[in-house]
């Protein structure tokens, strides 16, 4: 993900005008809006900060004391993480989810990235009969839960696809990390709809003419699309990016379903989750595995958060 | 306390395979579809070749197949959809109307076990309360704070501060937020929300463990997530209102009051509609949140959860399939209004 910025496609992004708007902004800027919003955007971000520093405390003081007695009494220690991260069994192993969890966002990011770019150049600069139907079929499905997918889904993994007796697709039969596999082409399937209605907002609003020229000059689509479509949408690519791996990584749902429940497979967000429920009151633990999970999605989302940004507005207001 | 790496390699393996699908598949793609159409245009040429040569009249040229390119561009996309969703979905609703383990009809039986049995009674209830309050108190606070912040310094600051919960996960979410409402019997608490109780003067409580109550303190995290979404999305429509507009009311001396009701709020109408309703279904789907932090006990199941519970746990493909259509239709409405507002704002 590259963060060059070539602005096509950047005017979904909706900016003020400056200068005359500056101006009046300026003029009514109040000091008690910034001192009320400051000290709301603090508050929010207490219930975070509390974790984040209880994950540094020795469990004793964790267990007996709030987390707020720490700055009249501070002690540190990286214990909570060593444990939480490398022990074995039941405590904690989470580095071994930790890469579960990578090897499940990488290629769940990648795939519908290609195919969704791959369709919505189709479906935006091929003339072909029926275009607009397939465009808003694929639209529609954007409001079907994924929980409508799950049960059959989860079938034509593990006993595969039989028509009026006849096995017509076997069953895949996946063990252990095989079953990477199934979550994803699961987070595929399901990130489809959204990525070519998003992709497709983008790749429609390239300038006519340029296709036109490329294709007089005898350019064939996959020529077109590789050296002219792709360099200009990558803000738009990158916009979907963070979003599905924002979603992939966060997701307990599809990952508890397809992933199952063993070190093998399952990501940090299904391990912290029966931590929750099976040591809800080890909170050196717990506050440190949260922490664990949390900071990737962190880091990614502060530096790339502009093109969250264009992405969120994108996908929500042009609709 | 050893951790064994060697142990860790078969997932990278798995990862590198994966990978190499990934560019196997779309290189192949992009490979093909630079071949076939290159094989077509020499049969053309060969054709054309042939036909001067005989002396008989040139083959008409024909269109470029279009869509033949096209059906290769959609391919992996229309196969994953069919595959993963449009079948599945068809299936799903199929079998709930069958019994638990799919063998046999069962009419309605599902459906109306949905709205008899007092436990999933209790869940629609849950899922309605939730439904109504998170779109409500997450947009109109994401509407004050957008208002507020736009006259403010450091804006960008503050805004990260309230978009940052959207980075984090639902279940992450879950545990910082049970750690706030911790509970101890004896000795200090350790939960914020307790200890603000007793420096008041209050009595701690088990929060998560209070029904009605530990629904809305539930709500309350995915108030906090949801909140940014809203926030960064009004914002931006805020900011797009023209400055003349905004200047002309200036001259003509509004408070800002009105400023607010007639400038600004009808400005924003749609971007609105569209936080509410994409705030609106993604509640209705809640699933993470409840199942981390109480999974789904003392009275705060919710239809996602208890769909997961049924279809899941129990092996009622029945019932789960059943509450699964029940979400899919209450979904519906939600979206034919947000169709419905789309086409008024095109003709007005």
């Amino acid at each position: 993900m590259t963060t060059a910025t070539p602005t096509v496609g950047a005017g979904v992004q909706a900016t003020g005008t400056p200068g005359r708007a500056a101006r009046v902004r300026k003029r009514l800027n109040s000091r008690t809006a910034t001192l009320v919003s400051i000290v709301i955007a603090l508050l929010w971000t207490i219930p975070t900060f509390g974790l984040f520093i209880s994950s540094f405390r020795p469990e004793d003081q964790i267990k007996t004391t709030g987390w707020w007695t720490f700055f009249s009494d501070p002690q540190f220690t990286l214990e909570n993480y060593q444990e939480v991260l490398f022990s074995t069994g039941s405590s904690g192993q989470l580095a071994s989810y930790f890469i579960n969890s990578l090897a499940i966002t990488i290629p769940s990011v990648l795939f519908p990235l290609a195919f969704a770019s791959l369709a919505a150049y189709a479906l935006a600069w091929i003339n072909f009969k029926g275009r607009d139907w397939v465009y808003i079929a694929i639209f529609a499905l954007q409001i079907v839960p994924l929980q409508m997918a799950l049960v059959p889904l989860l079938k034509f993994f593990s006993t595969g696809v039989t028509v009026a007796g006849v096995q017509i697709l076997p069953a895949w039969d996946l063990v252990d990390e095989q079953k990477f596999a199934q979550v994803w082409f699961a987070h595929t399937c399901f990130a489809l709809p959204f990525a070519v209605f998003l992709l497709h907002n983008f790749i429609s609003q390239l300038p006519g003419d340029l296709m036109e020229a490329a294709r007089v000059d005898g350019a064939t689509h996959p020529k077109i699309f590789r050296t002219i479509v792709l360099p200009l949408i990558t803000p738009a690519l990158a916009a979907f990016g963070i979003f599905q791996f924002l979603w992939v990584w966060n997701d307990l749902l599809v990952a508890l379903i397809f992933a199952g429940g063993g070190d093998e497979t399952a990501p940090l967000t299904v391990r912290l989750a029966e931590l929750a429920g099976t040591r809800g009151n080890e909170w050196q633990r717990l506050t440190a595995g949260a922490f664990v999970s949390i900071v990737v999605p962190l880091i990614v989302f502060l530096s790339l958060q502009r093109f969250f940004v264009r992405g969120l507005l994108a996908g929500s207001v042009k609709g | 306390m050893e951790f064994d790496f060697a142990a860790e390699q078969p997932k990278f393996l798995m990862l590198m395979y994966g990978l190499i699908a990934f560019v196997g598949v779309v290189g192949g793609l992009l490979l093909l579809l630079d071949v076939v159409p290159a094989w077509f245009a020499r049969r053309r040429e060969e054709r054309l070749v042939a036909a001067v040569a005989s002396g008989t009249p040139l083959p008409r040229r024909r269109k470029p197949r279009e869509g033949v390119i096209a059906l290769f561009f959609l391919l992996p996309t229309l196969l994953f959809l069919l595959v993963g969703l449009v079948v599945p979905a068809i299936r799903t609703t199929l079998l709930s109307f069958m019994d638990k383990d799919s063998s046999s009809w069962v009419g309605l039986a599902n459906y109306s076990w949905l709205f008899s049995e007092d436990s999933i009674v209790r869940v629609l209830i849950n899922s309605l309360i939730w439904v109504l309050l998170v779109p409500l108190a997450a947009t109109a606070f994401g509407l004050i704070y957008a208002v507020l912040v736009d006259k403010a310094r450091f804006e960008a600051v503050a805004k990260s501060l309230i978009f940052l919960p959207m980075a984090i996960s639902f279940v992450g979410a879950a545990i910082i937020w049970k750690f706030v409402y911790a509970y101890r019997g004896d000795g200090d608490q350790i939960g914020l929300l307790n200890q603000i109780v007793v420096s008041l003067g209050g009595e701690p409580k088990q929060w998560l463990l209070e029904s009605p109550l530990n629904t809305f303190l539930l709500i309350v995290i995915m108030v906090w997530i949801q909140a940014g979404f809203a926030m960064v999305v009004l914002s931006a429509a805020i900011k797009a209102i023209p400055a003349d507009i905004v200047e002309a009311a200036r001259l003509d001396g509004v408070s800002p009051w009105q400023m607010f009701w007639q400038i600004t709020m009808p400005s924003i109408r749609p971007a609105l509609i569209v936080v509410v309703v994409t705030l609106s279904i993604a509640t209705l789907k809640v699933f993470d949140i409840v199942r981390t932090a109480t999974n789904g006990n003392y009275d705060t199941n919710v239809i996602a959860t208890e769909m997961y519970n049924q279809a899941f746990r129990y092996q009622e493909n029945g019932h789960g399939s059943a509450l699964a259509v029940f979400l899919f239709v209450l979904v519906i409405p939600i979206v034919i209004y947000q169709i419905r507002n789309l086409r008024q704002q095109r003709e007005g």
